[in-house]
């Protein structure tokens, strides 16, 4: 008898808990390139108190705690890197509150953020949350846990992360803490005015507590949707262009992609402008002060509006787009990797340039691309490469494009997003050496037993 | 694994689209919803027989349970994400399943629900005398010349829920002048569970034996109780030389209910999807059309319903071997509990599996007073007798 699998069923109950070779398979890997590990356990709580438990039973029997939510990072920070227990947290998915008139929403972490869009639509259509561009199973804190954007980022202040009013969150040693307005009156409506501590479980992937409920932000949902497109043949007038369009205040969402099919696409660059009005009049002058501001571009003739054809617009203004996940079919393989980094806007042609670079180099195919995040404030470029699962040297090539594209990343002055291991410690030894003690510094103290998901964020894992 | 499933299993991306309806708007796939594990999911489910293929894993309980708990219901196939394999996701699973079949290695209770079709020719080792018991006093004849024969299956002939049903259907049919006969003691299974369990061997010897009694009597127009009899006598038998004209009992009401009286019924009512003929076989308007032709009738849809409809959870055989099981996660818990939330009181069915999985749902939930499940030929009989 497995006397840790006894306490774990004791605390979620026999049908939640497995050590079963087939569990661990599944729970060893996720649909990226990285290297399978198993845990010991999979986990799945239905309450914040079992996930304490699970968090003291952990401590007291030194075992690695890796929290999962939907699972789709593709980087690997849920696979769990030294065993133990992998917390697949989506059985705690309940939407606990909604405040229309302070617009948040309180729900459990594993909350789908398509189910919880789905609830919106029904129960509060004039609200909606910003979806990734992720599955719609993607998990609420699984996408803050990673800094995740979505499609309201431009609009609507950034990060989800940066959209998080309050936590609850499981500490390492078993605490349960509340963080952010909730922690002294019965909203959950902001982090401030007290000090933020929130901001040591977002970004950490994991690797300072469990969050179990997130207090997220929501914003008025519009009547009306639509879209721009612009190409461009010069991808140095990108960042202007991206400049021009966000100080017009009138879009909702602002993305860019470059793909070499279909052929039609081959060589451009296309940014995607998405408005919203609440009626066609608002619709029109949305549009037209767009138009006003790219004017000295047309008029020119160095880029142009595209029509839009009626399918492909609702294709692209589709969230989350499930064509986006339909690419890990480009190989008819099953599978794609990428890079998001966060880079300064003005990088964008650098990006651009470099994933070309990489792609040729490694001999793969790509699709490169990205979301402005904040009102200009930083964009979040992808370098997607697919891969055939079935063929383990295109993987190993994809592999390669990945630590090209960190290096590349870096270097131009930006930060590889949601990295994985490797890349992690590209960063690492970038980084400010007193940041990375003082992030140490803070995971010794609050983490005194190293169980939460170890292996990442560490120079020497 | 057949050639044509080997070359593209490994295409699944696991990005997860599979587990939600089109709408989001809560887990629907019945495995998943129950057991919430990844391996339970559709996309969970073939990478395991991916890596089962591959000697990666073994055979064990644990692996059958995970291949015999889908219930078939294709909502991953209407949710995912990939254009070229979607259409083969359930395949593959019961290609897998044919292969434990072929190599000895399924549940107990998948074995046994075999052994009873096999020696008894129905699922509820019933003999066979009995089969038409399911008619008596309704004055229903058996099959000679007349225009449609009527195939009423094992859970229609022998399942409490079932018979009921079939005799709403029947007293119906007599009643709005459809010319019908039944094969009694003569009916055997259809086959389409024996198929999806993954016996292939003995669904072909069902299916012949059928087709060959089906032409003896010179049967052309068939009409099926169960969506999952209409699914095996219209999709599969023509492959094995048995062509008829098929169709469920909804069709057939639908084209004559028009010209039919009708008292009004002041009833909010909700309709429950069965999967064989909403999703495998692209019907969702001809029972939503006959409960609009009953005066009076309100039909409230579930945030579910179509092509995103909740499974009852008792395709794919799982009515007969109950390997997904059952606890308030239970798809037909949960979907009992959506048709509450309507504001229904009536939760309709076109199907006897679900049926019975609603009925058995609504005890289990203990929400008798507030919905009754009936079937679509039984309300509009209440209507016509009005």
């Amino acid at each position: 008898m497995d006397r840790i699998f006894e306490r774990l069923a004791d605390i979620v109950g026999r049908d939640y808990v497995s050590n079963a070779a087939e569990e661990r398979f599944i729970y060893s890997r996720d649909g990226g390139v990285q290297m399978p590990h198993e845990p010991d356990y999979v986990v799945l709580p239905n309450t914040t108190e079992e996930v304490q438990k699970i968090i003291l039973l952990a401590n007291e029997e030194k075992i690695p705690v890796v929290p999962m939510g939907g699972g789709l990072v593709l980087s690997g920070l849920s696979i769990p890197l030294k065993g133990g227990i992998v917390l697949d947290m989506k059985r705690m998915n309940r939407i606990i509150e909604v405040n229309e008139k302070s617009h948040y929403a309180v729900v459990e972490a594993g909350t789908a953020l398509g189910m919880l869009s789905a609830y919106l639509n029904k129960h509060h259509p004039s609200l909606k949350n910003s979806l990734p561009d992720a599955p719609p199973v993607a998990t609420v804190a699984g996408n803050i846990m990673i800094h995740g954007s979505g499609h309201l980022s431009q609009s609507e202040g950034g990060f989800h992360s940066e959209m998080v009013t309050g936590l609850e969150v499981v500490l390492p040693t078993g605490k349960i803490v509340k963080l952010g307005s909730c922690s002294t009156v019965p909203y959950w409506f902001s982090r401030a005015p007290l000090p933020d501590l929130a901001g040591l479980f977002l970004g950490w992937n994991g690797t300072t507590g469990i969050i179990t409920k997130v207090g997220i932000k929501l914003f008025p949902r519009p009547l009306l949707n639509d879209g721009l497109m612009f190409m461009t043949e010069d991808v140095d007038t990108v960042p202007d262009i991206m400049f021009r369009i966000v100080n017009t205040e009138m879009c909702e969402d602002l993305t860019f992609f470059i793909t070499p099919k279909p052929a039609m696409f081959e060589g451009f660059q296309m940014t995607i402008i998405s408005i919203t009005a609440n009626s066609e009049k608002e619709m029109r002058l949305k549009k037209e002060i767009i138009r006003d501001a790219l004017r000295g571009y047309y008029e020119s003739k160095e880029a142009g509006f595209v029509p839009v054809p009626k399918e492909m617009k609702a294709f692209l203004l589709e969230a989350p787009q499930k064509n986006l996940s339909a690419f890990a079919d480009v190989r008819k393989g099953g599978g794609f990797e990428y890079v998001g980094a966060i880079i300064p806007v003005e990088k964008i042609p650098d990006a651009y340039r470099a994933g070309l670079d990489i792609a040729a180099k490694n001999g793969i195919t790509y699709s490169l691309g990205g979301r402005m995040i904040g009102r200009g404030h930083s964009f979040m470029f992808y370098f997607a490469y697919p891969f055939n699962r079935a063929d383990k040297e295109d993987m190993d090539r994809v592999r390669q494009a990945l630590d090209d594209t960190n290096h590349a990343a870096l270097k131009m002055g930006g930060i590889p997003w949601k990295a994985e291991v490797s890349g992690q410690q590209l960063i690492l030894k970038q980084m400010e050496p007193s940041t990375y003690e003082f992030m140490q510094d803070i995971r010794k103290l609050l983490d005194p037993n190293g169980i939460m998901n170890p292996g990442n964020w560490e120079v020497n894992p | 694994m057949k050639k044509e499933y080997a070359d593209i299993i490994h295409r699944c991306f696991r990005c997860g689209w599979c587990k939600l309806p089109l709408n989001f708007k809560d887990f629907n796939c019945p495995s998943y919803l129950k057991y919430r594990f990844e391996s339970f999911s559709s996309g969970g489910r073939l990478w395991l027989i991916r890596a089962w293929m591959n000697g990666e894993i073994q055979t064990s309980e644990r692996f059958a349970k995970i291949i015999f708990s889908c219930v078939t219901c294709k909502n991953c196939v209407q949710a995912c994400a990939m254009p070229k394999i979607r259409e083969y996701l359930v395949d593959m699973v019961i290609n897998a399943r044919e292969d434990m079949v072929e190599n000895g290695v399924i549940p107990p209770e998948v074995r046994d629900y075999f052994k009873a079709v096999s020696i008894s020719g129905n699922a509820y080792k019933m003999p066979q005398e009995q089969r038409g018991a399911w008619a008596n006093g309704l004055d229903v004849g058996r099959y000679t010349a007349q225009e449609y024969l009527f195939y009423v299956g094992d859970v229609g002939s022998y399942d409490e829920e079932g018979v009921k049903m079939a005799r709403s259907v029947a007293g119906l049919l007599k009643k709005v002048g459809i010319s019908f006969g039944i094969l009694a003691s003569d009916e055997i299974t259809d086959g389409n569970e024996v198929k999806t369990l993954g016996e292939v061997g003995l669904f072909e010897q069902i299916a012949s034996q059928n087709i060959e009694k089906f032409k003896k009597l010179d049967v052309k127009k068939i009409i099926t109780l169960s969506p999952h009899a209409y699914n095996s006598i219209k999709n599969e038998y023509p492959k094995l030389g048995g062509n008829f004209e098929v169709y469920h009992y909804t069709q057939v009401l639908n084209k004559v209910l028009n010209d039919i009286p009708m008292g009004k019924l002041n009833v909010k009512v909700t309709y429950h999807d069965p999967c064989y003929l909403g999703r495998w076989n692209n019907e969702y308007w001809a029972p939503r059309s006959v409960l609009n032709s009953v005066p009076g009738l309100e039909l409230i849809e579930m945030d579910r319903n179509m092509q995103n409809a909740l499974c009852c959870g008792g395709g794919g055989g799982n009515f007969f071997t109950d390997i997904l099981g059952t606890g308030p996660d239970s798809s037909a818990r949960v979907r009992v509990n959506e048709a509450i939330d309507t504001g229904a009181s009536v939760l309709a069915v076109a199907c006897p599996i679900c049926y019975r999985m609603l009925s058995d749902a609504v005890k289990a939930e203990g929400v008798e007073e507030k919905i009754q499940v009936r079937d679509i030929a039984d309300i509009v009989s209440e209507a016509v007798n009005k």
